[in-house]
């Protein structure tokens, strides 16, 4: 590889946090595509306006995959206002950072949140866009 | 935990049999062979010593024939490069190479595009082998040169080169072959097939980084690549990498010497791992199965990312490589596995190993074991494998 994973990404790529999927989950967000090899759906539980539980599933690379799982570290037991507030730069500085190529696992990785939240506030008959502004559910790098 | 090297194809390890015969060239014999005194000429006796030997190697009619270099970039950019800025003058602006050449021939194709050159990239279809016929096709009045690869570096598959070698003779045009991954594999000769020029490198065969070689047939003019002093003939200059060129002759005696009990040997543990890694739903080997080389396993598992399953891999020991788009900062995979036809979210997925003499039962029976395992959780954690299975994405036409 032409690269090196940082002690913190490994051990997220190798243990992941929060993966799988929440029954009845109150918003679902998938971002990415399988054609750039990355896809991550991101499931949320919310109490009031906090998020209670967080699950995730990934199809990607180490980068993908340790991303997400740090994001969801970084939003469980948080208002989604918190939430909607996480930048791609704090999950990679949570992961000690990832290399140049990979830095768009982490962009991805604050969409999945947001399209989250977005799906959320759908469900309650909220129109999310003024609050999370647009998200393009899919990446199309052509 | 078992640890098992599976990435031959990039490099190999320094045979203790080639490290002896270089170690001289190393320490005592440090002369320069331009030098006329002792040391410098015994450095010289060696050098050409191992050109005859080499040249006898690969079916070539003299040493001269054989030009040392820094190994197979440096040399397929020469042969290229050589040959078409000589040509140029004579109107030929035309080269026939394939798409699943190696980036040292295909990034040599697009710079001499730049240099008014046109290219005609065959197809390799879904078994990853070139069609003679589409060669023969694709000969214009101005092509001054085929490229063609003996072995592909991805998928192992062997091209019908002196099928090849033999349409561009009749047709008067040079025939070039990158043999990097074939040689020590194959059977080599480059009269009988037609060669007219060749190139391969030591550290595939159990020799060092750092020194290869080009053939170029006695008859055919190649300009200079690298210019200088008056080593090589006058055609590549810089002082010889003695230890290097010893080394390369070297291995390459050992893999010829060898060549036959180790391919049967590789060939049976190739053909075991791959029958026991189709048993993974929604599996594929990528490339032909037959005209393969001994050595090399390519596959892909849907679903999952072959960035992923390459790190799992090399956790539990195993040592393998990716044709992902992650590893090399593309957003595109291989583009071998393109070539070949696969779809981008199946490409996406692959994963290459690739052995030597050293491989044991014991090592395929744990990767047999390991692989499935891998696999399986990623696929876990994977939307993507979510979709596959409901129904809703498939690539179905490629996959079983």
């Amino acid at each position: 590889m032409a690269f090196t994973y940082s002690e913190k990404v490994m051990d997220h790529f190798a243990n992941p946090r929060n993966v799988g999927e929440i029954e009845n989950a109150d918003g679902i967000g998938e971002v990415g595509n399988s054609k750039c090899g990355d896809i991550m759906k991101m499931y949320l539980k919310v109490d009031g306006n906090t998020i209670t539980d967080v699950k995730f599933k990934t199809f990607g690379c180490g980068a993908a995959i340790a991303t997400s799982s740090m994001a969801t570290e970084l939003i469980k037991g948080k208002t989604i206002d918190e939430a909607l507030k996480l930048t791609n730069k704090a999950v990679m500085e949570a992961l000690d950072g990832l290399p140049p190529v990979k830095v768009h696992c982490s962009v991805l990785a604050e969409e999945a949140i947001k399209a989250a939240v977005s799906d959320y506030y759908t469900r309650q008959g909220i129109d999310p866009e003024p609050i999370v502004g647009k998200i393009e559910i899919s990446h199309d790098h052509e | 935990m078992r640890e098992i090297y599976a990435d031959n194809a990039a490099t190999t390890k320094l045979s203790p049999v080639v490290l002896e015969k270089m170690m001289p060239y190393l320490t005592e014999v440090y002369g320069n062979p331009s030098s006329l005194y002792g040391i410098g000429q015994t450095a010289k006796k060696a050098v050409e010593g191992a050109r005859a030997n080499i040249a006898k190697n690969l079916g070539a009619k003299s040493p001269s024939e054989i030009y040392f270099t820094s190994g197979g970039s440096e040399s397929d950019n020469w042969a290229l490069k050589g040959i078409c800025h000589r040509l140029k003058a004579r109107g030929k602006k035309h080269i026939i190479t394939s798409k699943f050449e190696h980036h040292a021939i295909l990034h040599t194709c697009k710079a001499l595009e730049k240099d008014g050159f046109e290219v005609t990239y065959l197809d390799v279809y879904e078994n990853g082998i070139v069609r003679p016929e589409d060669v023969e096709n694709a000969i214009r009045e101005d092509t001054a040169i085929v490229s063609v690869m003996y072995a592909n570096n991805e998928i192992g598959t062997i091209q019908p080169i002196a099928e090849i070698g033999a349409i561009c003779k009749a047709h008067k045009v040079l025939f070039h072959t990158d043999a990097v991954q074939a040689a020590g594999y194959c059977k080599i000769d480059v009269q009988k097939q037609n060669i007219d020029l060749l190139s391969m490198t030591a550290h595939k065969i159990h020799g060092p980084k750092g020194t290869g070689l080009l053939y170029v047939r006695k008859g055919v003019l190649i300009d200079n690549l690298i210019e200088g002093g008056a080593q090589e003939r006058n055609k590549r200059a810089g002082t010889e990498n003695i230890a290097g060129i010893i080394g390369l002759d070297a291995a390459l005696q050992l893999a010829i010497d060898t060549m036959d009990e180790r391919n049967s040997k590789l060939e049976r543990l190739r053909d075991k791992l791959i029958d026991g890694l189709l048993e993974i739903p929604r599996s594929r080997v990528n490339g032909d199965r037959v005209h393969r080389l001994p050595n090399n396993v390519n596959m892909c598992f849907e679903g999952i990312e072959g960035e992923s399953l390459l790190l799992r891999l090399e956790m539990a020991g195993i040592s393998a490589s990716s044709g992902s788009a992650c590893t090399s900062g593309s957003l595109d995979p291989s583009h071998v596995l393109l070539a070949i036809g696969l779809p981008h979210e199946i490409a996406h997925g692959s994963t290459r190993m690739t052995f030597d003499e050293t491989t044991t039962e014991e090592d395929i029976d744990y990767i047999l074991e390991t692989v499935p395992k891998i696999v399986k959780l990623l696929r876990d954690m994977s939307p993507l494998w979510e979709q596959i299975i409901k129904g809703e994405k498939s690539g179905a036409k490629f996959i079983s």
